[in-house]
Parts: C-alpha cells; sequence; structure tokens
C-alpha cells in the first residue's frame, strides 16, 4: 500500500494544570490517504481541538510525531515546517472570528499566501477571484467586510482561505456544526466537490456522529483524549465496536417520529469525566454497562482485528494490551 | 388543534418587535398557536426564525424599546397581555416555567442551587425558607442528582453543562407549573447528555400534564419529542401540524426542503445532499409575497405578490402556502 499522506504516530499532549495536568490527547494515530476523508467525532472536551493542533505543528506534542507525506513535520527545521505548513490547512466552527474583521474578504483569503511570500499582488488577486467563484461566492465580494456575510458565507470565506495554498490536506473542526441544516447541507456539497475536484484528504472533526457519518470515508472515535474506536465509516455505524461507540449511535435522535421516539432514546451512564484524572483502567468504564472487572485496572490498547477494524476494549478479545499493540490503522 | 378545552394556552396573531417604532424589526408577525394539556408543541426554525421572540413574548420578556405590538396570549380565562405587572408575576415562574435559551446567564453564580430554586418558591409561595430549602432537595432528586441533599450547597460552577440544566428544569417546575417553556434545553450538550435530559422533561411533563412548548433547530429532537410541531420562518408560522404529518406528509414547500435537508445528511453517503439555495431573508428587507418565495423552488408569480395565509387542511393540520392545491399530498 501506497505511503500515507499523512501519518500520526502516537501523538501525546497533556496541558499543565492542578494535580497532574490534563491529558488531553494520548497516543493517538491514524493515517490520511490522498482524497479520503477521516471523521474525528467524540464528546465536548474529548481532544479534538487538541489533536487537530498537533497536527498542524501550531502546539507541540509531548510524544509522538506527525508526518506529511514521508517527511517529519514535528519539530523539523523552520524551511522544512513553513513549506509542509501549506499543506496542511485548517477550518475553524466560528468563521467570523477566525476572520480578521478590518480586512476585507479579499485581503483575508490573500492573507496566507502573503505570509507565505508567495505571488504578485496581481497574482493573489486574481486567485482569490477564482476562489471566490470556487466557493459560491461574486468577485465583488472580495472588497466586502466579514461582518456583512451570514455565517454561511463567512464559512465559504474561511474554505477559500484555507484552499489558496493548494494544500492536500483541510482539517474542519466543527467547521457545520454552528451552522443551520439548510446551510450546512450548502457548505457539505462544497466540501464534498471541491474533494472530488482536488483529491484533498479531510480530516472532519464534529461531536456529531450524524454528520460525520455522511461525509467520511473512516471513522475515529475519541474519548477522554485516546482514540477507543476506528474504522470504515458505513461498518462503524452499522455495528458499532466500541461501548462508546455504541452509546453515541443510541442517543442520536432520528428525525423520524414512526422510527423513534423519546423513550426510545438510549440512556448511557453518567458523563464524560474531565481528562485530567489518570485512570488506571478504561476511560469508559465508569459508564459502560458491559465492563468486566479487569476494566478497572487496565487500560485496554487500540488494537487492529482481524476484519482490519480497531478498537480499544476488552470485550474484543484481540484488543489485549499483552500483545504489546500501542497503534494501530486501518489499512 | 384539538378539542378547546384540552388548549391550556392560546397565542393569537402575536406580533413582536424588537428595536423602537421606527427602524426596528418585526421578529414575530402574526403567530397563532395552541398548547394543549399534556402534549408537546415544538417550535422549530432557523436561527433569527423568530423562536425565542415568541417565548418570551408569552412570557412578556420583551425589553424596551421592543414590545408586543400585537395579539392576545389566552390563559386561564384571561389575555396575558393585558395583565397588569404584578399579576403577571405570579403568572412568570410559577404557572409558566421556562428554561431559557442560555443557562450560562440564567443560574446566579453567587447562590448556591439549592438556594437559586429555594428563591424561585419564596417568590411565589408564602412558605417557610426551611421548607423551600427542603422542596428545593426533593426537586434536585426529582431530575436526577445524585446526593441531592448535599449538593444542594454548592455553586453552580461545580457542574457540569448536563447536571446545570438539570438544575435549570428544576427551577422551572419547582411551583409546579401548568406550562413549561423550554428554549434549546439541549443544544448544548453531548449527545448523551442530550438524550437524558430529553427524557428527563418528557418524564416530568407526563407525570405533571403540563403542556410543554419545546424550541428547537433540531429536527431529530422535533421528531422523538412533539405531539405537534409548528415550522417557523421569518417571524411567521408557514405549517403547523401533528408530528406525523410533519414528517410524512410535510405540505409547505420550506418544511419539504428542510427535510430534504435532513435525508441528505442523515442517510447514507449515496443520498444526495440538497440544501436550500439562498439563506433566510433579512427581516428589514423583506421579499414581497411569500417570504420563503425567493428559496422556494414551487414559486410562481403570484407568490411575489400576495403573502400566504394560515389555511386549514385538515383538523390537526394547517400550512401557509399560496400553492397547496397544485402540490401533491406527502
Ligand atoms: N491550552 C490549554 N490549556 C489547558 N487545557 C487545555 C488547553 N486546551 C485544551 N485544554 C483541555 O484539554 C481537553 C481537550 O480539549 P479540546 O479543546 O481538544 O477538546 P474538544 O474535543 O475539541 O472539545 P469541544 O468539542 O468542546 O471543542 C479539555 O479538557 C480542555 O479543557
Ligand atoms: N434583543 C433584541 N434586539 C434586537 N433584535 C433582536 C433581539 N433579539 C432578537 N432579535 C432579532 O430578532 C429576530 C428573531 O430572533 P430570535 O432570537 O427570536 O430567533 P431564534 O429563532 O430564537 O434564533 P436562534 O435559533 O438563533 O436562537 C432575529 O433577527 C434577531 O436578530
Ligand atoms: S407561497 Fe409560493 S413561494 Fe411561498 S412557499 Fe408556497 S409556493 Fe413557495
Ligand atoms: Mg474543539
Ligand atoms: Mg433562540
Amino acid at each position: 500500500m501506497a505511503e500515507p499522506l499523512l501519518d500520526v504516530r502516537a501523538l501525546s499532549k497533556r496541558f499543565a494544570g492542578s494535580g497532574d495536568g490534563v491529558f488531553a490527547v494520548k497516543e493517538a494515530s491514524f493515517t490520511l490517504q490522498r482524497g479520503e476523508t477521516m471523521g474525528l467525532v467524540g464528546e465536548s472536551g474529548c481532544g479534538k481541538s487538541t489533536l487537530a493542533r498537533l497536527l498542524l505543528n501550531l502546539i507541540i506534542p509531548d510524544q509522538g510525531s506527525v508526518v506529511i507525506d514521508g517527511t517529519v513535520f514535528t519539530g523539523a527545521p523552520r524551511r522544512a515546517q513553513r513549506k509542509l505548513r501549506r499543506r496542511v490547512q485548517i477550518v475553524f466552527q466560528d468563521a467570523l472570528s477566525s476572520l480578521n474583521p478590518r480586512m476585507t474578504v479579499g485581503v483575508n483569503i490573500a492573507e496566507p499566501m502573503r505570509l507565505q511570500g508567495l505571488g504578485t499582488a496581481t497574482e493573489r488577486r486574481a486567485a482569490v477571484r477564482a476562489l471566490l467563484d470556487l466557493v459560491g461566492l461574486r468577485a465583488g465580494d472580495s472588497e466586502r467586510y466579514p461582518h456583512e456575510f451570514s455565517g454561511g458565507q463567512c464559512q465559504r470565506i474561511a474554505i477559500a482561505r484555507a484552499l489558496i495554498l493548494r494544500p492536500d490536506i483541510v482539517v474542519f473542526d466543527e467547521a457545520v456544526s454552528a451552522l443551520d441544516v439548510s446551510i450546512r447541507a450548502q457548505i457539505l456539497r462544497l466540501m464534498l466537490d471541491l474533494q472530488q475536484r482536488f483529491g484533498l484528504a479531510y480530516l472532519f472533526i464534529s461531536h456529531d456522529l450524524g454528520v460525520v457519518r455522511r461525509v467520511s470515508d473512516r471513522i475515529a472515535v475519541m474519548y477522554l483524549g485516546r482514540i477507543v474506536e476506528l474504522g470504515p465509516a458505513e461498518e462503524l455505524c452499522r455495528a458499532p465496536l466500541h461501548p462508546y461507540t455504541a452509546a453515541l449511535l443510541r442517543a442520536i435522535p432520528i428525525a423520524d417520529p414512526r422510527r423513534m421516539r423519546v423513550n426510545d432514546l438510549g440512556l448511557t451512564e453518567g458523563e464524560a469525566a474531565r481528562p485530567d484524572k489518570r485512570m488506571p483502567g478504561c476511560a469508559f468504564q465508569p459508564r459502560c454497562a458491559q465492563r468486566l472487572p479487569r476494566c478497572a485496572h487496565e487500560p485496554p490498547a487500540l488494537a487492529t482485528l482481524s476484519t482490519g477494524r480497531s478498537v480499544a476494549c476488552f470485550l474484543h478479545s484481540s484488543a489485549d494490551h499483552s500483545t504489546g499493540l500501542t497503534r494501530s490503522d486501518v489499512p | 388543534m384539538s378539542s378547546a378545552d384540552d388548549v391550556v394556552l392560546e397565542v393569537r396573531d402575536l406580533r413582536t418587535r424588537f428595536g423602537a417604532a421606527h427602524g426596528g424589526i418585526v421578529a414575530v408577525d402574526g403567530l397563532t398557536l395552541q398548547l394543549r394539556r399534556g402534549c408537546t408543541t415544538a417550535l422549530v426554525g432557523e436561527s433569527g426564525s423568530g423562536k425565542s421572540a415568541t417565548a418570551l413574548s408569552i412570557m412578556r420578556l420583551i425589553d424596551p424599546p421592543g414590545a408586543i405590538i400585537g395579539g392576545s396570549v389566552r390563559y386561564d380565562g384571561r389575555d396575558l397581555l393585558s395583565l397588569d405587572e404584578i399579576a403577571m408575576r405570579h403568572v412568570r415562574g410559577a404557572r409558566i416555567g421556562m428554561i431559557f435559551q442560555d443557562p450560562l446567564t440564567s443560574l446566579n453564580p453567587a447562590l448556591s442551587i439549592g438556594g437559586q430554586i429555594a428563591e424561585t418558591i419564596l417568590a411565589h409561595e408564602t412558605v417557610q425558607r426551611g421548607v423551600a430549602l427542603q422542596r428545593a432537595v426533593a426537586l434536585l432528586e426529582r431530575v436526577g442528582i445524585d446526593h441531592a441533599a448535599s449538593r444542594a450547597a454548592d455553586y453552580p460552577h461545580h457542574f457540569s453543562g448536563g447536571m446545570r440544566q438539570r438544575v435549570l428544569i428544576a427551577t422551572a417546575i419547582a411551583c409546579n407549573p401548568e406550562i413549561i417553556i423550554a428554549d434549546e434545553p439541549t443544544t448544548a450538550l453531548d449527545v448523551t447528555v442530550q438524550a437524558k435530559v430529553l427524557r428527563l422533561l418528557h418524564d416530568l411533563q407526563q407525570e405533571m400534564q403540563a403542556s410543554l412548548l419545546l424550541i428547537t433547530h433540531d429536527l431529530g429532537v422535533v421528531a422523538t419529542m412533539a405531539d405537534d410541531v409548528a415550522v417557523m420562518y421569518a417571524g411567521r408560522i408557514v405549517e403547523y401540524a401533528d408530528v406525523d404529518s410533519i414528517f410524512h406528509r410535510p405540505r409547505h414547500p420550506y418544511t419539504q426542503a428542510l427535510l430534504g435537508c435532513m435525508a441528505g445528511i442523515e442517510d447514507d453517503r449515496q443520498a444526495p445532499l440538497e440544501p436550500i439555495a439562498g439563506a433566510p431573508p433579512d427581516l428589514r428587507a423583506l421579499p414581497p409575497g411569500c417570504r420563503f418565495a425567493p428559496r422556494c423552488t414551487q414559486a410562481l408569480g403570484s407568490c411575489q405578490q400576495q403573502e400566504p395565509a394560515l389555511q386549514r387542511l385538515s383538523a390537526t393540520h394547517h400550512a401557509a402556502c399560496l400553492r397547496l392545491d397544485a402540490m401533491v399530498d406527502g
């Protein structure tokens, strides 16, 4: 199999804080192929944005590395980092606040090019015009200011800015979460169109498994800093392996009163703990209805099963930490 | 939407303006709605469609220069809009309990949660403080807070988002209201926590036989919770029906388009993503005629001339569209 475009190797990040600090990301590993979408799903505070920032080299991991197309991004020399940075771009949830309010839309979109010292002013303007057209805005919009645009339009502007350096990988961190359903569908369609045209690879982060399922080829499920399940999107949603993935799926209200009413919603004990306590066993154990005695003492490692799917749970026998697997990927 | 004696609260032709009489916007423009005993009505619509404005108007909490400029809210044989402020204060919080959209601003950070619930009780009933505090603990238990007696002394920042929402629910039901208004009660919550809060709201409502007005933009929440559904667009109700009709026989092009977007997002990758073109109108510059016309795939020339009124299709189904006859059912 071809070398992955992106190879995330056992990334860990702890933030200083009271006590042991916050273990925001623990030994997260996955790969991304060209043109592929990986969904990253999990509840608030589980470490999704921290993982995104590690990928973009915006923060330095305590352990692990990010490899882009065979070149190590993490800790690379300044020049190499600068070049690699062009290849991964990000779109945030709150597009308006990620744009500079005092600069016109055109200047905002061209900013990454200017920072990288690429192109002449004329070339940058031409690039902006082409991108505005690509994301469904008018060329004249480049002279207006971000606050004159709606949430969905700001998200289009943010996508244009993310694309101006012709990246290979775009990270969407809750990029459609704040949008109404009618606008959300517009932005998702735009994302998918752009992916097809340019062969982009996406990391699509959301707390909403319904949306993640729609756009992802594979899905990684995070719980308290760890990836607890990783596999092909449809299989993972149809037959989840990890009890947490199953809990997420059961809790999603289906938009059809004939299929689901409130009493059919699956309830899971408790709420996610804060990741500031070192837990000896499985992080989901306090909420897990299927927990085994050993779950309280031993941490299950993410291991690949014979089906090619990965899960970190003792209910799936090969997910045994004694196998020594610390990272795994589904090819 | 059902026999008159079932109706606990009836909103008629409600109109609410934000800002001054000149230069303001009419956020709710002729809204009619009935809440039935023991039933849940979902008010659904996109951001800015006027859902919160409707709830705040029912509670008469529109701050000047904004004002309620028309209509009536009939409850218990009276029009709430013509009550004096003292009488209204008794209704607000006691007969109608409200869970506001922004949970952070609705809890006082400097007061223990037991204390806040007791305050609500003391504001409406003449009981001793100790009794009110005891009832607060019982309420916390009822909404599923473990170790309620000791946790009552804790402050809001000690609670997770889901727990805070439970506290707000406890406050809203403290005086056994006949009506509960919950404005996006689960929007900020994780999905596993949302499921539990929805179940709690439903169980309490059944137990108390209260009417629940549930405001949300999430069609999944609507489908699982509602008996009746009112779909809002740009300050008006465009379709109003029982939940099954809304999801299986929607008649308004906006409702149909909204469900189309959802299907594209929720179903498998093969289902087409069908966005609604454009965006909701600016309330300062409404299009002529039907407010949905600029985005509507069914629009004819007449749609730009005449504003459609809510029309009765059956005892439980109403829609506001000029092309209802032309369009097939479902
Ligand atoms: N700079 C920081 N300093 C200290 N703690 C942090 C910092 N950034 C994040 N954290 C903590 O790390 C954990 C993971 O946060 P992160 O923002 O990655 O979660 P998330 O999954 O993106 O959540 P959400 O869905 O709410 O965006 C949280 O407990 C958070 O409070
Ligand atoms: N206090 C206010 N002053 C001026 N305009 C307001 C005020 N509150 C709301 N509006 C405007 O009134 C309209 C309706 O707002 P409302 O808050 O009722 O929408 P909503 O349907 O609750 O939206 P959301 O889903 O975002 O909560 C919007 O255009 C909004 O900008
Ligand atoms: S009245 Fe006309 S424009 Fe409005 S929803 Fe009906 S068909 Fe569409
Ligand atoms: Mg985040
Ligand atoms: Mg609102």
